[in-house]
């Protein structure tokens, strides 16, 4: 009985001994957390996103708390700065809500079939083969990608085109990194408008690729009273900090690649 | 003849398909246009130095770069220069080409005249000028090649006439056509860069080449003529190397790093022909087959004519293609339009209906490993695969996803008929994105 009975009270004297000091330690060297740091965390949206510049909501939180500013999250938008500047004592900075838009309306109907593509269904790797299926170079190739990584399932892929849900779209920008064409573009919510097109080859060319192209014919240029409207490689760019949301545009665009969104209000 | 039983690991043993093999080559006519690309090689590409409207010649020069790994461009017709813009390339994007219109009188240029080569740096200039690019595939510029760093003692002048994908003879014709200027050319690089020995590997599929080469080069005893096991991927630059000399390059090292230049049969008898005639390179020999080509056969065609052209020549389809492949059907690349052109790189045009050219559906990996055996990389396909369409791209580092050699053995070989080197492509380009970004 002896035999075994000094190894069973050693190991439990240890243990007791350990226990003992650990929860001795524990309350004597305690470091308490900062309590805004939780309640910043739990007003953020817990997306972890990474759309304010930090790795995930937790870090930004610690960040705010260590006077990062409070309008980086696109997220949670304006609803959430004023949040953070009530519990920061600071004062409210204004957040433009942003929303990210396909500048792209080829869908299969607008635009021909070069190749019929059997690989792996994804944005990238259909770009490796000669620009994707799709005769414009430029264009959304319709696989997907950009859908997949979307944390908040605003996007939608329609008949070969990606299409973003404006209303569920939180501005993060993790589409933007993902497409291959470069053609998701980050624009204020509150512009209604946009050129949705981002061909930059010449007028005929791009008319022949796709029916609703950009040829760059100037006319909406000329039309525009804010002269918000300019035209870069062959391509026409709505600027969203002038445009006025007048709607102007639209009715002078030949092949109707400018669009009205008001998906977001 | 020696014969060998080293084996790099992996390969398989593809149908062979050399129908063209015995057909002389035929001198294509002169097309009515050419569009010749200004990036037809590795490395920086050049910019055009004709404008439209110039008369151009035979021989002159159209696009040269000041970057070191770059090859001047020729005309490969005389005529009138249409338009200098960016056009369709064989890889189905558009690159700056330029448009000749033949006039069919092939007027050589003034310019042309066979180089004085008496020196090391003589030569290496004179093949600059030429425009020569590795024949085989890579389109390497061959003067990079010639000019290893000073460190690196180089003992073997590789001639790779293995030929190993399916369909392609032109290698082959040229070992049977001009088996002198081989010779010839492997000598004066020998001299020129002071090499003890040469070793021609063919494999042992064309036992016709592998006699003739030994006949013509008895006389010299620093020429060997080996006999290659036929297995797929044997013409690969590593796994060439490691055949004929038991030298493995590292990853992410070059043939000089082991004492090694490699050379195609075709890249080594031009500039012996080139160092007489003083003629760049304008003229490739393209193997036109496949099932829906009504005369297959081996065509010398002018760079820059469109693949539809050639098909013409060769008395177009029997019924409308399904695939048309630039290259072998294991590396090619699949052309949507006949109206990209013949480049100095390309060996072959191929053309194939729906039953042989369709890929089946892709299933489900059943974990059988038969890629990883095949793999002459020694790589894990199914794994790299598999990380790719996850997504998680920072992890594929660790399984040398750079050391692919895109010879297509895994996706031959898989019964699930997976992409696998389609994801391959995939993952590599993102750990190069990844690394530019770091």
């Amino acid at each position: 009985m002896t035999e075994i009975g000094i190894p069973v009270i050693i190991v439990s004297g240890l243990g007791l001994l350990f226990g003992l000091l650990l929860s001795y330690a524990s309350k004597k060297f305690e470091v308490k957390p900062d309590e805004k740091i939780e309640i910043i965390r739990g007003l953020l949206p817990g997306a972890n996103c990474g759309a304010c510049g930090f790795t995930g909501c937790d870090l930004y939180a610690e960040a705010v708390a260590g006077g990062a500013g409070i309008n980086l999250c696109p997220v949670g938008g304006m609803d959430l700065a004023e949040k953070l500047a009530e519990i920061m004592g600071k004062e409210t900075a204004a957040c433009e809500k942003y929303i990210a838009r396909v500048m792209c309306k080829g869908t299969w109907d607008n635009v021909s079939i070069k190749y019929d593509y059997d690989g792996i269904v994804d944005c990238r790797a259909a770009a490796q083969m000669a620009g994707g299926p799709s005769s414009c170079i430029y264009g959304c190739e319709g696989m997907g990608s950009c859908k997949k990584v979307c944390l908040f399932g605003a996007i939608e892929v329609e008949n070969g085109l990606a299409r973003i849900i404006e209303e569920k779209c939180a501005g993060c920008g993790k589409c933007i990194a993902e497409c291959p064409k470069g053609i998701i573009k980050m624009v204020p919510a509150r512009s209604e408008y946009s050129v949705s097109c981002s061909n930059h080859e010449k007028g005929a060319v791009a008319r022949k690729n796709c029916k609703v192209a950009c040829i760059a014919c100037q006319r909406c240029v000329k039309e525009c009273p804010e002269n918000a409207i300019t035209i870069v490689d062959y391509c026409a760019v709505i600027d969203p900090g002038k445009c006025v949301n007048c709607g102007k545009c639209i009715l002078v665009c030949p092949t109707g690649a400018i669009s009205k969104y008001t998906g977001y209000q | 003849m020696l014969f060998i039983n080293r084996l790099f690991s992996g390969g398989v043993a593809v149908p062979h398909r050399k129908d063209t093999a015995e057909i002389e080559t035929v001198v294509m006519d002169i097309p009515s246009k050419v569009i010749i690309p200004m990036a037809q090689h590795s490395g920086a590409p050049c910019r055009p130095t004709v404008k439209t409207g110039d008369i151009v010649k035979v021989g002159q020069l159209i696009g040269e770069s000041d970057a070191y790994i770059s090859a001047p461009i020729h005309s490969s017709v005389s005529g009138v220069v249409k338009r200098v813009e960016p056009m369709l390339y064989a890889s189905g994007h558009l690159v700056m080409s330029v448009e000749i219109e033949a006039d069919k009188k092939q007027e050589l240029s003034e310019d042309i005249k066979a180089p004085v080569v008496n020196s090391r740096e003589q030569f290496i200039e004179a093949i600059r000028r030429s425009g020569l690019v590795g024949l085989g595939g890579a389109g390497f510029p061959s003067h990079v090649k010639l000019s290893p760093p000073k460190d690196k003692k180089i003992d073997y002048l590789i001639i790779n006439g293995a030929e190993c994908e399916p369909y392609i003879t032109s290698d082959y014709r040229e070992c049977i056509e001009f088996a002198p200027y081989i010779i010839k050319g492997i000598q004066l690089a020998l001299d020129m860069l002071e090499i003890p020995r040469a070793i021609i590997g063919i494999e042992d599929n064309k036992p016709k080449a592998i006699n003739l080469l030994k006949e013509k080069s008895k006389n010299d005893s620093r020429i060997s003529v080996y006999s290659l096991p036929s297995r797929y991927p044997q013409g690969a630059e590593k796994t060439l190397i490691y055949t004929v000399t038991g030298r493995k390059v590292p990853p992410g090292k070059l043939p000089a790093d082991v004492g090694c230049i490699v050379f195609n049969v075709n890249s080594i008898s031009f500039m012996a022909k080139y160092i007489e005639t003083g003629i760049p390179l304008i003229k490739k020999r393209v193997t036109v087959d496949g099932n829906v080509v009504r005369e297959p056969k081996n065509v010398e065609v002018l760079i820059g004519t469109s693949i539809g052209d050639v098909f013409e020549f060769c008395g177009g389809f029997v019924s409308s293609p399904y695939k048309v492949l630039m290259g072998g059907p294991m590396m090619g690349i699949a052309q949507y339009s006949l109206e990209t052109s013949v480049i100095k790189n390309t060996n072959a045009i191929l053309a194939f209906d729906k039953k042989e050219g369709d890929l089946p559906p892709e299933t489900p990996c059943i974990r059988c490993g038969r890629c990883a055996t095949v793999c002459p990389m020694n790589l894990l396909p199914q794994e790299i695969n598999r990380f790719v369409m996850a997504g998680r791209y920072d992890e594929l580092h660790k399984y040398h996803v750079l050391d692919c050699i895109e010879c297509g053995n895994c996706s031959y070989i898989c019964p699930a008929k997976r992409h696998l080197v389609q994801s391959i492509r995939l993952g590599k380009d993102a750990v190069r994105r990844n690394a530019k970004k770091a």
